[in-house]
């Protein structure tokens, strides 16, 4: 064994190496803000939010894009939210221990972390195609996909946390199961399912790579779900990787939009939660 | 007492009753709205499974299984094979997972066992918004910011020094482009490092304490214990963890887009550009029509990427939940 003095330095260098691991990575995080702050911030003004995608030169905004993503998550979220906590709900209570919530369980985990875009692609062959034409209920639909498992887990895991004696005591009184589950282990985990929520609206807000086959992007206003609808991830990737300096200006505004978005909303999920227990 | 018994002669199964009849309706709904949710979560899988390979099946009968191992990307003589896109995607995601690894078990060594408990909530939170930040922006960040620095300061160094060396070499070829296969790795690994390393401060945390007690009991060092016993006490969880960012980092689409350089060729340089195939379907779906051998092509591509997902996924689950179960 090698002496105390070696095994004592070999210590203090990994601990300095880890403690510096960590302040990379923290770094890394302050660089992707910085340069979101430093080349959004300038591009940022009031007419991004009101004025639609325009050609390059012509004082465009991304009015459309904002407004298209807000309508397909809220009908994501609208889809989703609802069969993520009843699925996560089965998984919880009715089916706990049987072989089809395990098998679910399994099927859920891996929808978890699939990758995004074959959603996007599973939705075009299902959809797209055989109606004919891009749509911003196919977008809504693939981001649903994308919402689904986060709830289901999230909710799963909270409703573990209730303890079966409340649920017992609120069966002893008669109450029938769908008041048991709502009034009472629902509520109890409230917290903890909002969590869910907010954390599922922050991935679907960001999603690009299910969108670019589905609802596909429009440069015109538009509020019809049966017509191609802008979206913010997608308006970002087309200006981004164009030639013309006003239109990436405007990628980096919204980027900088949709980052900030996301970040609050984890950040406000995080407090939900331990503010909850 | 006397009210209370004459209360209970007159009616005395009403209210029970009545608690039934909103279950009696309500309750067979309510059981069957969840067991339908369950049930749908279930089948999806296999919905986007079954219908992704009979989107490509035009594909893979055409050309066979020959497909798979085809090097060929040609639209102009309508030759597809994936040999490119599945080389890109596994050589850029084991790129990510070897950067990632060494940060991660030092980032969980830090925030388990040297962090401050002031520090160690909040340097774990910011961590765990590096997975928040979208696909897209990691894209932008990586295409003006990473690539520039990549072709001025990396590549050229690394180009006259290890790519004059025979064999290793061949990993530093080409010109410095600034985008590829390394640069592609390295964003990747960014993106994977706070599922990694959220899992093995984790798994690290149900170590039990007197095991690493009992370790420092007889001497062992902060470093020691980490190394001697935590770790080996949460191998398979650990390796779990891996498996993940591993499957993360194979389907990731946007951020890769933007850097890998987008180019259907063969390379063994870490600089040269490349696809992968989540790149290769968000880059060349715009162009392909309806109908035609791209699309089909495409289609089964993406079929090919959702079985090395599924397997690397499926494996990274059953390690991670072995211990649990």
């Amino acid at each position: 064994m090698a002496s105390l003095a070696a095994r004592r330095s070999k210590d203090a260098v990994v601990k300095a190496l880890s403690t510096g691991f960590a302040f990379l990575a923290l770094f890394l995080l302050g660089w992707i803000l910085w340069t979101l702050l430093a080349r959004g911030l300038p591009a940022l003004s009031f007419s991004v939010f009101t004025n639609v995608t325009a050609p390059p030169g012509q004082n465009g905004g991304l009015a459309n894009a904002i407004v298209g993503s807000l309508i397909q998550v809220g009908i994501a979220m609208l889809i989703g939210a609802p069969i993520g906590i009843f699925a996560g709900t089965f998984l919880a209570e009715n089916g706990k221990g049987t072989k089809i919530a395990a098998a679910a369980r399994f099927v859920n985990d891996i929808l978890l972390s699939a990758p995004s875009i074959l959603v996007g692609l599973f939705i075009y062959t299902l959809l797209v195609v055989p109606l004919g034409g891009f749509s911003g209920w196919a977008g809504s639909l693939a981001l649903a996909i994308l919402v689904i498992p986060v709830v289901v887990r999230t909710t799963e895991d909270m409703l573990n946390l209730v303890p079966v004696g409340l649920r017992e005591a609120a069966f002893a009184l008669g109450a029938p199961q769908w008041k048991v589950v709502m009034f009472i282990t629902w509520r109890a985990a409230r917290a903890g399912i909002v969590t869910g929520l907010l954390l599922a609206i922050a991935r679907a807000a960001g999603e690009t790579a299910p969108l670019l086959f589905t609802s596909l992007g429009n440069n015109a206003w538009s509020l019809d779900l049966n017509s191609p609808m802008a979206s913010l991830p997608v308006a970002i990737y087309q200006y981004a990787g164009s030639p013309f300096d006003d239109w990436v200006a405007l990628a980096w505004a919204g980027a900088l939009i949709i980052t900030v978005g996301v970040l609050v909303l984890n950040v406000v999920s995080r407090l939900v939660l331990s503010r909850g227990h | 007492m006397e009210a209370t018994m004459d209360g209970l002669g007159s009616a005395p199964v009403e209210p029970i009753s009545k608690a039934k009849g909103t279950g009696r309706i309500a309750d067979p709904i309510f059981v069957a709205l969840l067991w339908g949710s369950g049930i749908f979560v279930l089948i999806l899988l296999g919905l986007i499974i079954a219908e992704l390979f009979q989107g490509g099946l035009p594909a893979l009968q055409h050309f066979g299984l020959e497909f798979i191992w085809t090097a060929s990307w040609n639209p102009v003589t309508e030759n597809y094979g994936a040999l490119v896109m599945i080389y890109g995607t596994l050589f850029s995601a084991v790129i990510a997972v070897v950067v990632a690894l060494p940060l991660s078990f030092g980032i969980a060594f830090f925030l388990t066992e040297i962090a401050p408990q002031r520090l160690k909530q909040p340097i774990g939170v910011a961590v765990q918004l590096l997975a928040a930040v979208p696909s897209i922006i990691y894209g932008m960040w990586g295409f003006f910011v990473i690539v520039p620095l990549m072709a001025a300061y990396v590549q050229p160094p690394l180009i006259d020094t290890l790519g004059q060396l025979p064999l290793l070499g061949l990993l530093f070829q080409g010109p410095p482009l600034g985008s590829g296969m390394l640069t592609a790795g390295l964003i990747l690994a960014v993106m994977i490092l706070p599922f990694i390393t959220a899992m093995f401060v984790e798994t690290l945390e149900s170590v039990p304490p007197m095991l690493k007690e009992s370790a420092y009991g007889v001497g062992a060092t902060t470093y020691e214990v980490y190394k001697n016993v935590s770790v080996p006490y949460g191998r398979t969880a650990m390796v779990g963890a891996i498996m993940l960012g591993l499957g993360r980092a194979l389907g990731e689409t946007m951020a890769v887009t933007f850097v890998i350089g987008n180019a259907t060729r063969l390379s063994a340089s870490l600089f040269a550009p490349g696809a992968t195939i989540a790149s290769a379907i968000a880059n060349e779906f715009p162009e392909a029509q309806l109908g035609s051998l791209k699309l089909t092509s495409l289609l089964q591509l993406g079929f090919i990427l959702f079985v090395i997902s599924f397997i690397v996924l499926a494996l990274s689950r059953a390690l991670v939940r072995s211990r649990m179960d």
